[in-house]
């Protein structure tokens, strides 16, 4: 194809949107409102889900040694644990899939910070001795809260760990909240994606008329399939572009004043919610936006040439 | 010698045999009601000509020139234009078919925003004839049809008589060898109508087969040409020089 072709095809991609200014703008406007909406939705969800792996992060198993500290003494000689297989069993332990990291707790090390969160900051006073002489530990941290239960399992089987402290309704809690999102999401995205659909499906065909007459014409002086499309796909691009742009843009003002709302009127709220930044949220929502603005655009437009190009 | 050429030769003979649109026992029939819009037309036009076909509504003359045109596909027999079987034509090769024809419609299928210029320069940029030749070759054209004045009008504000030479210019600019023109006077005063006849007698004249379909009894009757007369998917009459059959 002739450069002074696609050149001619460009023009009339950009005259068409002026030449039908109400069909582009009602374009325009329904990408716009489709994606605002999409983006509203995906902020949402972006928070809950970065404050649930917050949550998520801070949940740990804590594992517990046979020693010869142990009071108990339901053990046998064989269970005592020596320093290297603590340390070999804290390696199996950091190997495994369900474990994001494990932090060993030495006696000392449990006793301050049990004497601070329930004596306060003069917990020495009093206690000659290290009261938890034998409770070292590792802290556990998940990879996903919903494995707690296989860890915890494998655990209970290793001879020389005595006990094992874990919150199962913690982790409940967090897979459901887990499942509740993934599914809330699938289910708006598909009514979403339904609107969208029905209101795009709508435009396009409110544009139809004049369009079919148009690339009636065109087929009957002999236009290529090719010849007809290119104006209308470029086009439809450009309408999808600007769809996308317009609720991009008030998305980030809305969202960076409603954070910084939040922040200032709630500090409270914001000290344990953890919210991300409109950077984070445009990271993800600003490709995906003006893909899907392109992509209803170009298809929408594809889609109803399409069915005229058979003349 | 190349198949290119061995066929552009066989395209040839047949012309020159069968004429340059050929009908052979054509059939159509439409899947919605399965009622025969055409059925078993034979029919031969020879190059140059100037044809008439006439009838009633239903009577089968869209039918063929949606065949003619290569869009539709006759349900038996075959269609030959220019020597071409359209039944193997592929849909990708129908573009580059159709500028071989010229066709004017009742409604004249302008582009309404765009000005008299654009819409005949139109057809020569989709076969990318370059700028230059299109700056020469549109006023030509215009001046031929009579709007050599006013080719910065929008079609909107012409006249119906003016709209339909718009047309017959946009169809005549990639000189095609054939010239369909639907009902080209359907919606244009007697004046006019008249007018537009007689400017397609003169692009006849000038070498281009024409082929009329048409309701317009003085028009037909007037210019003594071949009249095929349809009634209800077959050929009742073909006349050289002939009249107006009424359908009582």
């Amino acid at each position: 194809m002739k450069i002074s072709t696609l050149l001619y095809t460009a023009k009339q991609g950009f005259a068409n949107i002026f030449r039908n200014k109400w069909y582009s703008l009602a374009s325009v406007a329904t990408i716009a409102a489709c994606l605002f909406l999409f983006g509203i939705f995906y902020a949402i969800v972006a928070n809950f889900e970065s404050i649930v792996m917050k949550a998520e992060e801070g949940v740990s198993v804590t594992v517990f040694f046979h020693n010869e500290y142990d009071k108990c003494e339901s053990h046998t000689e064989a269970q005592l644990s020596t320093q290297e297989r603590v340390e070999e069993i804290g390696r199996m332990i950091e190997a495994r899939d369900e474990v994001s990291s494990v932090r060993f707790v030495s006696d000392d090390e449990a006793w301050e910070t049990f004497a601070r969160d329930y004596y306060g900051e003069n917990y020495a006073e009093g206690f000659l001795e290290n009261p938890l002489v034998g409770e070292y530990n590792y802290e556990v941290f998940l990879s996903d809260v919903s494995k707690q239960g296989a860890l915890v399992d494998w655990l209970n089987s290793v001879p020389e760990i005595r006990r094992v402290n874990f919150s199962e309704m913690t982790a409940d809690t967090l897979s459901g909240a887990n499942l509740l999102i993934a599914y809330v999401s699938m289910g708006i995205i598909l009514v979403l994606l339904a609107v969208s659909g029905f209101l795009i499906h709508n435009t396009v065909s409110m544009g139809i008329s004049v369009r079919a007459t148009e690339i009636n014409i065109m087929k009957y002086v002999g236009a290529t399939d090719f010849f007809v499309r290119a104006p209308f796909l470029l086009e439809g691009v450009i309408i999808g572009l600007v769809g996308a742009a317009i609720p991009l843009a008030v998305i980030y003002n809305l969202y960076s004043y409603a954070l910084n709302y939040v922040v200032e009127r709630f500090t409270v709220l914001s000290n344990f919610l953890n919210f991300l930044s409109v950077q984070e949220i445009f990271r993800v929502l600003l490709p995906v936006s003006l893909l899907l603005g392109i992509g209803i655009g170009f298809f929408g437009s594809f889609f109803t040439v399409k069915k005229h190009l058979h003349v | 010698m190349s198949r290119k050429e061995r066929l552009r030769q066989e395209r040839e003979q047949l012309i020159e045999e069968k004429g340059i649109i050929y009908l052979d026992q054509v059939s159509k029939e439409y899947e919605k009601n399965n009622v025969a819009a055409l059925d078993g037309v034979t029919l031969s036009i020879k190059k140059g000509e100037f044809v008439f076909i006439v009838g009633d509504n239903g009577s089968g003359k869209s039918t063929l020139i949606r065949l003619l045109l290569r869009e539709l596909t006759a349900t038996e027999g075959d269609v030959y234009v220019m020597g071409q079987n359209l039944k193997k034509l592929r849909h990708r090769q129908v573009p580059r078919f159709r500028r071989n024809l010229g066709v004017v419609f009742q409604d004249f299928r302008l582009l309404p925003e765009r000005n008299v210029f654009d819409n005949v320069a139109f057809a020569q940029r989709i076969i990318e004839v370059p700028q230059k030749d299109i700056r020469r070759n549109v006023p030509a054209i215009l001046t031929t049809v009579g709007l050599a004045g006013k080719y910065k009008a929008k079609t909107n504000q012409l006249s119906g008589g003016e709209q339909q030479r718009v047309a017959i210019a946009r169809a005549l600019v990639n000189e095609p060898a054939i010239l369909l023109a639907d009902e080209p006077t359907g919606n244009l005063d007697p004046k006019n109508a008249w007018e537009i006849m007689q400017l397609l007698e003169e692009i006849n004249e000038a070498g281009t087969t024409v082929i009329v379909v048409t309701h317009n009894r003085e028009i037909v009757n007037a210019f003594r040409k071949r009249v095929i007369t349809m009634r209800r998917g077959v050929i009742i009459s073909d006349e050289e020089g002939g009249e107006y059959i009424d359908e009582n």
